[in-house]
């Protein structure tokens, strides 16, 4: 089956694939540049606005600017915008490799009931004072969200463990679980006080307000712990992808990568979940961005990941400062709006097919 | 040269013993060696068994080899999966399975060249979704020729193809089974193949061995009524090739 023209080929495939691998880099590049630029963008805005210039000074050279504007900045801006970057790249990686694992395009922590599993958790605290781990009563609600979040998380992963259970199973018994805790949880609406009522809706939607830099350390502890894992086992994930049988007969261990990554993914899921709420969108449209951008290879794929979803979530924190002057809207809300009309404009332009 | 021979395989299902006592005499490499059957017979099970991708008892003997049992590829019937991936990166993915993110020149000269062999020079990079099945098909080839395979089980791989493509790559894998000493078994349903490409056959019926040997001794009259239920007969043609005839179904 060999021609000559086959063999002349062969210098020309090989600057192709270069050719597609640099242009990849670049757009990480680009979107890297978009990150930074959003999150800049984002400490502008506020009540008191700032020029972007004036909070590089602030950022780079803290010395040389007022103590109004450097605990703006340092003190209430930037940890809501790390917070932004760090829980938008979490959720996003999580949704990126839950659809990777479970060969499912609507596997993400919202649709496996992880979300839903800590909106319960936070209720139950908010409404009836319940701690599922009696310690640090002060941070009640994020641990309760935690726990509950992990129990689901761990739940879906024995699940996927016992014998006959196939990837079709576990997104079912993830929505079972969605069902689930969001009956459980109108039910302590329904029982709540006013007050008590107020807050769980307000938890539900979703807020990156209550940031503060111990929740930024730990996202970015779990992120810098995680991403390299997954980096590590970048082209067994990518094999996945090909079907269970062919990654096997790559040579991949499928069911050791698959509990593995559902372990990780857990953690990755839970923790933002527990810090800010309900986040919805980006765990689930931050990977498929992804995918129409660089395709699923993972050495391009999990990067892409982590930059879309950060993004994302960093251009809502802006959005949902601007639409309304003077007032911060719930950012769970507003993620949709803002992603929707993109993610339809990558969806209707991109010529490839996703899934 | 390589050589592969099986002792008393097995492999069950949970409960359902889908292969017992499967034997075969020692096969060598640079050969092609047909395994054929009826449906769920049991040849996916075999391949599987003799990759070590499901677990049972017996032995997979092999000689003549340094790397044990990643000298052995199977090649999957599936050749699904929607990534969004390129042709070229789905074989460099099959090439790097194991190692670092690096890739480097000689590796991205081994993928052309393959695709080359294959003619699939002008697919290399059209999206994996945008393939036909017989395409698809040749792809999968790529991906397990890619990984030097000395033992490649190869589940079907003319299924999806028309004429054409199927005498080209059985063709094309008998030339480089016997250039690189490779032992080749392939699952194929049509035994006019098995007779014009095949060196050995073994047959496969409740998963067990039926009958193992020389195509031209194992392909019979007999072997078709009992195996196959079909009265049949294998003659020459003009050309002096052995060619199956079926005459209808056994009564």
């Amino acid at each position: 089956m060999t021609s000559v023209a086959a063999r002349a080929s062969v210098q020309e495939g090989r600057d192709r694939y270069r050719g597609l691998a640099l242009r990849r880099i670049f757009l990480l590049a680009g979107l890297s540049f978009a990150l930074f630029a959003s999150v800049c963008v984002d400490m502008a805005l506020g009540p008191a606005n700032y020029t972007i210039a004036e909070v590089l000074r602030a950022m780079f050279d803290a010395d040389a600017v007022s103590d109004q504007l450097r605990v703006v900045v340092w003190d209430i801006r930037m940890p809501i915008a790390l917070m932004a970057v760090t829980v938008g790249a979490s959720l996003s990686v999580a949704g990126a490799q839950m659809q990777t694992i479970l060969a499912n395009p609507l596997a993400s922590p919202f649709t496996l009931g992880i979300s839903a599993a800590a909106s319960f958790g936070a209720a139950l605290a908010l409404v009836a004072g319940t701690a599922l781990v009696p310690i640090a009563v002060n941070y009640m609600v994020p641990i309760n969200a935690f726990a509950m979040a992990m129990i689901a998380a761990l739940f879906i992963h024995f699940a996927s463990t016992m014998r006959g259970v196939t990837v079709e199973t576990i997104v079912l018994l993830g929505i079972a679980l969605v069902f689930t805790f969001n009956a459980l949880l109108s039910l302590l609406q329904y029982l709540a006080s006013e007050q008590a009522l107020a807050a769980v809706v307000f938890w539900t939607m979703g807020s990156l307000t209550k940031a503060t830099w111990p929740k930024v350390a730990i996202t970015a502890a779990v992120l810098a712990v995680t991403v390299p894992l997954f980096a590590r086992q970048a082209w067994a994930l990518t094999a996945l992808r090909l079907g269970e049988d062919k990654a096997a007969s790559f040579g991949v261990n499928v069911r050791r990568l698959r509990l593995s990554t559902m372990m990780t993914v857990s953690l990755l899921a839970a923790i933002p979940v527990s810090f800010v709420g309900t986040i919805g969108f980006i765990g689930l449209v931050g990977p498929h961005i992804a995918r129409m951008l660089v395709g699923e290879d993972q050495r391009f794929f999990l990067p892409a990941s982590v930059l879309c979803g950060a993004l994302l979530l960093s251009v809502t924190s802006v959005v949902s400062k601007t639409l309304l002057p003077g007032a911060i809207l719930p950012i769970g809300v507003i993620t949709a709006l803002v992603g929707v009309p993109f993610f339809f404009v990558l969806i209707f332009s991109s010529r490839r097919r996703a899934w | 040269m390589v050589a592969i021979a099986l002792d008393d395989l097995g492999a069950a299902y949970g409960r359902r013993t889908v292969l017992s006592g499967f034997s075969t005499p020692i096969l060598e490499g640079g050969a092609l060696t047909a395994v054929i059957g009826p449906n769920a017979a049991g040849k996916s099970t075999l391949f599987k068994r003799i990759a070590g991708l499901i677990k049972g008892p017996g032995t997979v003997h092999l000689t003549e080899t340094a790397r044990g049992r990643d000298a052995v590829r199977y090649m999957p019937q599936d050749t699904g999966g929607n990534a969004v991936l390129t042709v070229y990166e789905s074989v460099l993915l099959a090439a790097k399975q194991g190692s670092g993110w690096r890739v480097s020149d000689g590796e991205l000269a081994e993928i052309d060249q393959i695709l080359a062999a294959l003619d699939l020079h002008d697919l290399a990079f059209r999206g994996l979704g945008e393939l036909s099945g017989g395409q698809r098909q040749l792809v999968a080839i790529a991906q397990a020729l890619v990984r030097r395979p000395e033992v490649l089980l190869m589940d079907e791989p003319t299924s999806a193809l028309d004429l054409y493509r199927q005498i080209e790559v059985l063709a094309f894998m008998q030339r480089r089974a016997r250039a690189s000493g490779m032992a080749v078994l392939i699952a194929l349903h049509d035994l006019n193949h098995a007779l014009r490409y095949c060196d050995n056959t073994i047959v496969v019926a409740n998963g067990a061995m039926q009958a193992a040997g020389p195509t031209s001794e194992v392909i019979t009259a007999e072997m078709l009524r009992e195996v196959y239920r079909v009265d049949g007969r294998v003659e020459r043609c003009s050309r002096g090739r052995p060619v199956l005839i079926v005459d209808s179904t056994a009564t």
